[in-house]
Order: C-alpha cells, then structure tokens, then sequence
C-alpha cells in the first residue's frame, strides 16, 4: 500500500522523462548501428578513419584538456584564499564567483569577442604600450576557445573547492606544521591529498563542460569546429541525421567514461570522500 | 605566512579581475554614443537601450522565452515536487535508478538533447516547436527542481508530518498544510534557479527554431552574427541585473552553501 503511493508519486515525471528523453535517446543511440536498414558498426568505422572528424575530436579533447588544467592551477589557490579569509569576505567573493556562474554564457562569451578581437581592447593596449608590432590574431582560434572556457568554468572548480577546503580540520595542518613539515610539505602532503575529491569532481564538471560546451567554440571558435557545433552543423544545416547521431552516441560515451573513470580514481585515492 | 597571504591576496584578486573585467567592459561598451562597439566609449547615450525595444526579434523572442520559461517551470514543479518528497522521504526498490532517471538531464550533454528533442518530440512525435520548446526546458529545469527542494527537504522533520497524520489529517492534507508550507523558500529558489537555467539556455533552444519562434539567447547569438552594435551589450547589462536579483534573493533564502555543494 505504501510502496504504491511511493510509485504514484514518481510516475508522472518518471513517464515524462522516459517518453520526451530517454526513449529518443536510445533510439538514437540504436540507430547509429543501422546502416540502410541492416546492422553494421560502418558509422563508426567510416568516422574513426575520417582525418576531418577525428581532427575536431582531438581538437575538442586537448582544448578541454587543456582548460580544466588552467582552471585548477587558477581556481585552486583563489579557492585556497576564500576558504581562510573571514567571514565577510568570503561571502562576498563567494557571490562575485556566483554571479559569473548564473549570467548568460552568450553575454560571457561575447564579452571576450570585444577583447580579444582584432580590434579588441587587448590588442589597443598592447599595441599602445609598444608590446606588439601587429595586432594579435587569437580571436576564432582554439585560444580564443579556451580563453572563454576558462572564463566559463572557473568559477565552478573555486566554488566546488571551497566547499572541501572549507571541510578540512584546521588542527591537521597545525600539526603537521608543528610536527616539522615545510610549508610546502604541508601543502603536498596534508592539503592536496584532502582535496582531492573535490579536485576530482572539479574537473570532472569542466572537462565535460568543456568537452560539450557549444555557445563559446561557436561564438569565439570561428571555423574552428569542436565535437558540439560539428554536431549542430550536421543536424540542422546539413541535414545529415546519421552523422549528427554517431557524433552524439560518442559525446555521450566519452562524457559517461571520463566521469565514470575520473569517480573510481578519486574513490581509490581517497575511499572515504 | 602573511607574506604568502598577501601573495595569494593579489593573485586572487588578478583572478577576479580576469572574471569580472570582461563583464565591467561589456557594460560600460553598452552606453556608447556611436554604432561600433568600442572600449573606452568615445561619447555617452542611452540610445542602445532605447533600440532593445525596438528590434521586433527581441520582443517577440523575449516574449517566447519568458512563456516557455514560466510554463516549463510550472511543469518541472508539478513533476519535480513530488518526486522530490518521495525519493527524500522513502526508502525503496529502484531508488537509485529513479533517482539517476530524475538527474539524468544535467549528465546528458546538452547539444545531445537538443538533438534528439528535435528529432524526436518534434520530427518524430509531430509537436510543434513551441510545445517541443516547452516540453525540452520542462526536461532540462526538472533536476534543479528536484536538487534544491531535496536539499530543502533534507533539514524537515518529518516527525511532524506524522504527528498532523496522527492526529487525523489526510495524507494528502497533511502535505499541503504542513509539508508544503515548510519547504516554500526551497521551493521559491528552485523556481528561481531552474528559471535562470532555462532563460540562459542555448543548447536545447538552438535546435528549436522556426518561423516566428525562437528564443531571446538564440536571437541574441542571430543578432551577433551580423552586427557589432552596442545593443547586445544593453541586453547583458539588463541580464546582468536580473541576475543580480534572483541571486541574492535565492541567498536570502537558502544561504550560499546551496551553490558550494556539490
């Protein structure tokens, strides 16, 4: 009797999700395996010997790779500072790490269109004090995508950060500071390892942020293609459903493995976090 | 050590500097005088703001998004509530499951969805694209409603939900009249951040466009690629302060630690 109400009451979005999300992505996922209405794999063999395809693929996953790296060598030692000032001060940097968080990744993105452009504020200035002979070309590179992903992300590892760092008992690192340990001792031997859980979900949600981002690469990436506007080229302006499938069916896979792997890593190094 | 402090003062502040300069630019580009977008502005005018409410595309599609916005919402209440009270209050076979069926939306990518939304609900399923519009941010609001009123539910007693039932109100008017009542800042919040999700939203709404229909971010992203007027940079700084606004009204209900959590 009890179980029924139990049911009852998760039936209605249950039933929502599976006939609008769940049903249309399995059959995506199914077919990418037909080809021509016979079972084959020859999507995946064709993309995975495609130089053009697996040149965005890699272009994506060091351009990801390469952002999460950034955000933790910037967002760890900010998060470090936030989680030890006082009070106010924390709350305050707390909601200016927010704000970017919750504002409109078409406004962030664009905003970096006007500095880094070729007419852009960075290149006036560093035209102005005599840095540069010719002005930069970054936008609508893979900088300029990273640039913007960094921007986009960083302050999600920070907040995800302070939240262990905030966590961790004061009275370890006196300790071991007390106990003969170097500043920087304490830092690799008592800190990092304490943070690693939040380290690891941290860059679990930039690099698959990263990795599927789509409004920065297409505002700031040019014809630069990532995995995510290739897909959207296929779907809509090529009509190209079967490729836009496959191309989704890998996302998933990839985004599923990274985050599965990336969890058993972090419950190895430490089982209780 | 307050020799290292001041290091890491000033390298934080380089940080915030590089997070919030672009927003601090973007504004002030937004009062410019003439057509180009530049930084510094060369003279000062509101005229830009003034053009916001006369781009036809911008009023009809902020019209669209703030439809779709408040009926998803409502939707992503109507399913998320009382899935949220049953996967907090009970103990049951398929929990998990059901639980990562209910936050699945945020681990799918979300150009993934909107993909097969539009392959699906719309081409397949035949709604129109303003109902595949509703029914895809529907989806996507759904785990942020189900997250902020669970972490709401996770500090009620529900002791006292039992003592109301014992003392012979119904099931079902035990949870209007104590339950709900209970949770309503949690519930003002998730309305608040699930709408933010899907007024910002881009990777669903990208797929969903046809004639007459489209949402504002996706206008706003049409608009870029053929002008470099300081429009765009009007509508971000009133997004900004929108922002601004929902933000700390959902501090002032649940604190900041909602946000910290992960």
């Amino acid at each position: 009797m009890r179980n029924r109400t139990i049911y009852l009451l998760l039936l209605p979005g249950a039933l929502f999700l599976t006939i609008f999300m769940v049903i249309p992505i399995l059959l995506t996922i199914g077919s990418t395996f037909f080809n021509e209405g016979s079972f084959s794999f020859e999507g995946y063999l064709h993309y995975f010997q495609d130089k053009y395809f697996i040149g965005i693929l890699l272009t994506t996953l060091r351009v990801s790779l390469v952002t999460t790296f950034i955000c933790i060598l910037l967002g760890f030692p900010v998060a470090y500072y936030i989680s030890k000032v006082g009070t106010r001060t924390k709350v305050l940097l707390l909601l200016l790490s927010i704000f970017p968080l919750l504002t409109s990744s078409v406004v962030r993105s664009f905003s970096w269109m006007i500095i880094i452009g070729k007419n852009g504020v960075l290149n006036k200035l560093l035209l102005s004090i005599g840095l540069i002979e010719e002005p930069l070309n970054i936008l609508y590179t893979p900088t300029a995508i990273i640039i913007g992903l960094v921007h986009l992300f960083l302050p999600l590892i920070i907040i995800t950060l302070i939240g262990v760092l905030e966590n961790m008992d004061e009275d370890l690192l006196t300790a071991a500071e007390s106990l003969g340990a170097s500043r920087l001792g304490v830092f690799t031997k008592v800190v990092l390892p304490l943070s690693m859980p939040g380290l690891v979900i941290g860059s679990i949600l930039v690099f698959v942020g990263s990795f599927t981002a789509y409004t920065t690469p297409a505002l700031l990436g040019g014809k630069q293609r990532v995995i995510s506007t290739f897909l959207y080229q296929n779907a809509t302006t090529l009509n190209d459903w079967h490729t836009a499938a496959i191309v989704a069916t890998i996302m998933i896979v990839i985004t599923l493995l990274v985050t599965i792997i990336m969890n058993q890593i972090a419950y190895k190094i430490n089982p209780k976090g | 050590m307050k020799q290292k402090n001041r290091g890491l003062a000033v390298f934080t502040f380089l940080v915030f500097v590089f997070l919030l300069g672009p927003l601090l630019i973007i504004s002030v580009t937004s009062f410019e005088g003439g057509s180009v977008l530049k930084f510094p502005i060369e003279t000062f005018s509101f005229k830009w703001y003034e053009n916001i409410f006369k781009v036809n595309m911008f009023l009809t599609s902020f019209k669209t998004s703030i439809i779709v916005s408040l009926a998803g919402n409502l939707l992503a209440l109507i399913l998320g509530i009382p899935a949220a009270y049953a996967l907090s209050r009970f103990d049951f076979k398929g929990k998990s499951v059901l639980n990562a069926v209910f936050i699945s939306p945020i681990l799918i990518p979300g150009i993934v969805l909107g993909f097969t939304f539009l392959r699906y609900i719309v081409t397949t399923y035949h709604f129109p694209i303003y109902t595949g519009l509703f029914i895809g941010h529907t989806i996507i609001m759904l785990p942020f409603v189900i997250r902020v009123i669970s972490s709401s539910l996770s500090t009620f007693d529900f002791s006292i939900e039992e003592a109301a039932h014992s003392l012979g109100a119904s099931k079902i008017g035990t949870f209007f009249q104590v339950v709900l009542p209970n949770i309503k800042s949690g519930i003002i919040a998730a309305v608040m951040i699930a709408f933010l999700e899907s007024f910002n939203n881009v990777d669903i709404s990208v797929f969903m466009t046809g004639p007459g229909v489209s949402t504002f971010p996706i206008q706003m992203l049409t608009y870029v690629e053929t002008y470099f007027d300081p429009t765009i940079a009007a509508i971000s700084v009133m997004l900004m302060i929108i922002t601004a606004f929902f933000m700390f009204i959902v501090e002032r209900l649940m604190g900041l630690s909602y946000f910290t959590k992960r």
